[in-house]
């Protein structure tokens, strides 16, 4: 239902706030909802909040399942 | 021997001043803001006779008009402004008809404590504008509205210009099995404006597409004088666009979405506002509609234009008697690109 | 876009496409209800459907919070803003939306109203301080996923001791949503649930975890796979819904492990604890009166409740009786099913919720999918 987006980590700023940049779109929003997030972490943003630190390692493996499907069928 | 210098007026203070109720009143102040203003940056032969009408000589051809009213905010953007944004708009809106654009009109309507200093800059950058697309501004009117009964300045600009002969260019003459070609990139207008906007701004190096597109055209049309149709995809972007071609010409369309260019920025700003790129605006882009044999060639010519680098074929347009545009989407599968029922808005949800 | 265009990949939709065809049962229905309005989105705008087999159905549940949102609570909104001279900080979601006398947020803004469209609850908030002669109140909504920053926005509120800022809060809550959909009068009518299985919402699960979920899973024995917003991630979860249902299992799976644990954002819903506390009973368009569904302010944080400031009182207002949202939203009958779809209710004068933002289950259909079934509307609007 809601609108959220993945998108890097490429500054830490005072008060929990951060730069995140999205394919060169900039924006400042809050970290306040996740702990431990560096530069370099993607989030998943909504509303101007991070929600969720994403699992790089996760993502690769589910895409490997996309790819798993895809060659049992063939 | 008096003391009183012979007509004498103190000149406008444009770095500090503001637009008063005087300047459009019609007396000295108003007098004033035309020449030391206006006419001092649209510089031409019809503005220094001073007379409210321009005189101008019959043009070859059959004569096209059009009108554009301009309430762009911010006024100003990345990549341009509201004057040169009304330059171009109009001159392209002349241009969609075939026509060679020859002059332009200018009405001005001022708020009340508008600052000069920024009234130069549009008015400068609409000068520049008018000069480098070489058509110039001869006549215009300025009026002042109280404070807070408009927006620092709206502008209207008409066009004038003729369309050669054995040219017909319009948009209910899309048939199917036409092909449909974009001229470049979409969203940048609409998202670089957006990038300002109080609340959503996201920092960008995306800049405004304004552009003057008569060269572009003028070059299509010499090479494909059969060219069905063309419009500018302003705003409600390309699909309203797409959507008023079928619409008038009785036809339906369908679109690759893999073949039409975005910028990677646009995109990005999109998927952050939760926003379709093709309804965002654009004010330097066309669409035409060409008879399949000529889609190759037209390409050829557009592409070697700076204008035009980017120009895409991106669809065909079909039988359909629900005049629907369809999409084949990146992702395989077909979906309806429909009219938009109000102008999109960013979203959360 | 890294995370984005790879979760979009159309080579390997036709992978997962070939793969769901080979294991869906021609012979059966495989009822899918999705009930995340980003699914609903995503379904559409890449044409999913055209890639599935006739034997899978998807169903759009009532997972988007502006089109359950009550024309009573907006009422609200428009009369603080039009009567009382309050600032209304809203997302652009709902500005369009309809309400009563023929008004809505936008439609009040060109009468005087002072409505200003929000990105963020921050920026509402910084609204008030710029504005301090002023009273501010943030239309809140959404489901989990957008609670916590209401929360911290009110706890910042009340740590810089804002005094004319608000919130009017219309927060609801998956699980409730799910129960009700579960517990329809036509699963008592009809003795049977016309639902094989659950894809259940992307970033509402990253807040709540996987393990609320468990509860629906086992006492209803209905599979419920946890999607990511992208659509090949869709098409992954369904292919895993179409495997559990062919094996009789009934477990909770979840494909978005990127974002998603069993846990969720444990911080998260400490703040959301912290500031907000369940209504007993809140109406969502559609589907009446549910319990134990909403949110409201906790009595500590009551200097920022609007409802408490301005002594607000919601009156419902019934919709269209030939409005069939109410069983489009449970999955048992579809937006061509309704007599009023795509002529007198369209998405430039929506009648019910679910044509109300595009998300909704017949503006989805409306705007991308009636033009396969070619009887219902001609040509273009005025």
């Amino acid at each position: 239902m809601c609108l959220a987006i993945p998108v890097r980590v490429v500054e830490l700023g005072f008060d929990e706030m951060a730069i995140v940049d999205l394919d060169g779109i900039r924006k400042e929003v809050s970290l306040a909802l996740v702990d431990g997030v560096g530069v370099g972490d993607y989030v998943i943003l909504h509303v101007g909040y991070a929600l969720a630190r994403l699992d790089a390692d996760e993502a690769e493996r589910t895409l490997a399942l996309f790819a798993s499907a895809a060659r049992e069928a063939a | 021997m008096s003391g009183v210098r012979a007509g004498y007026v103190r000149p406008l203070d444009i770095r500090h001043g503001r637009v008063d109720l005087s300047h459009g009143a019609g007396g000295r102040a108003m007098a004033q803001l035309v020449e030391q203003l206006f006419a001092a940056a649209f510089a031409n032969e019809w503005l220094a006779q001073r007379n409210d009408q321009a005189l101008l000589p019959r043009p070859e051809g059959r004569i096209v008009m059009s009108t554009d009213c301009h309430v762009v905010s911010p006024l100003f953007f990345p990549g341009g402004d509201i004057g040169c944004l009304s330059v171009h708009g109009t001159i392209n809106d002349v241009a969609m008809s075939g026509a060679q654009p020859l002059w332009l009109a200018a009405g001005f309507i001022l708020e009340e404590g508008f600052p000069l200093a920024d009234l130069q800059r549009i008015v400068d950058s609409m000068a520049r504008a008018a000069r480098d697309a070489g058509v110039p501004i001869v006549t215009g009117d300025t009026k002042v509205v109280e404070k807070g009964k408009g927006d620092g300045v709206f502008i209207t600009t008409t066009g004038v210009g003729v369309v050669p002969a054995g040219v017909a260019i319009s948009g209910d003459r899309a048939r199917p099995g036409d092909r449909i070609v974009l001229s470049g990139t979409i969203g940048d207008h609409g998202m670089a404006v957006m990038s300002e906007r109080e609340s959503l701004a996201f920092g960008t190096d995306l800049v405004s597409d304004t552009a003057p597109l008569h060269g572009l055209v003028a070059a299509m049309v010499e090479a494909v004088p059969g060219l069905r149709a063309l419009r500018d995809p302003t705003r409600g972007g390309l699909a309203t666009t797409l959507n008023e071609i079928a619409s008038q010409s009785a036809v339906g369309m369908t679109i690759d979405e893999a073949a039409v260019p975005v910028e990677r920025q646009v995109e990005a700003a999109c998927e952050f506002l939760g926003l379709d790129p093709l309804y965002v605006a654009n004010e330097g882009k066309l669409v035409a509609i060409v008879p399949a044999a000529d889609a190759d060639r037209l390409l050829e010519v557009m592409r070697a234009h700076p204008l035009g680098r980017r120009a895409a074929l991106i669809g065909e347009v079909t039988e359909d008697a629900h005049h629907f545009v369809q999409m084949r989407t990146r992702f395989g599968g077909k979906r309806i690109v429909d009219w938009l029922a109000g102008d999109q808005l960013p979203r959360i949800c | 876009m890294k995370y984005i265009d790879e979760f979009r990949d159309g080579e390997l939709a036709l992978g997962i496409a070939a793969a769901i065809a080979a294991e869906a049962d021609p012979g059966r229905s495989y009822n899918l209800m999705e009930f995340c309005g980003g699914h609903t989105h995503a379904i559409s705008r890449y044409g999913v459907t055209d890639l599935l087999p006739p034997a899978v159905r998807m169903i759009h549940g009532p997972g988007c919070p502006v089109c359950v949102l009550p024309i009573g609570r907006i009422d609200l909104a428009i009369r603080l803003a039009l009567d009382q001279g309050v600032i209304v900080a809203s997302y652009g979601d709902c500005l369009r939306v309809p309400a009563s006398d023929n008004l809505s947020l936008l439609k009040a803004k060109a009468r005087g109203g002072d409505v200003r469209m929000v990105y963020s609850p921050a920026d509402a908030l910084k609204i008030a301080a710029a504005n301090p002669e002023r009273e501010v109140v943030f239309l809140a909504i959404g489901f989990e996923t957008t609670t916590p920053p209401t929360a911290l926005v009110i706890k910042e509120a009340a740590r810089t001791g804002a005094t004319n800022f608000s919130v009017l809060c219309n927060h609801v809550l998956t699980p409730a949503a799910i129960t009700n959909i579960l517990e329809s009068p036509e699963v008592r009518r009809l003795g049977t649930l016309p639902l094989d299985g659950f894809i259940g919402p992307a970033h509402v699960s990253t807040v709540i975890g996987s393990r609320p979920y468990e509860f629906f899973a086992e006492e209803y024995a209905k599979p419920v796979v946890i999607a990511g917003f992208e659509p090949l991630d869709v098409m992954q979860a369904i292919l895993m819904l179409v495997r559990q249902i062919n094996d009789g299992r009934a477990e909770v799976e979840n494909e978005f492990t990127r974002a998603v644990t069993r846990d969720g954002n444990l911080k998260a819903q400490a703040l959301v604890s912290d500031v907000f506390e369940l209504r007993r009973s809140f109406e969502w368009r559609g589907l009446g009166m549910v319990p134990y569904s909403a949110l409201r302010i906790r009595e500590a944080y009551g200097a920022f409740d609007a409802e408490r400031r301005f002594r607000l009182e919601t009156r419902s207002v019934a919709d269209n009786k030939a409005c069939e949202c109410g069983a489009i939203l449970r999955g048992v009958k579809h937006p061509r099913d309704c007599k009023v779809f795509g002529t007198v209710c369209t998405p430039e004068s929506p009648i019910g919720s679910c044509m109300v933002s595009s998300e909704g289950a017949c503006a989805a259909y409306y705007s991308y999918g009636r033009f396969r079934e070619i009887p219902i509307v001609a040509g273009a609007p005025a």
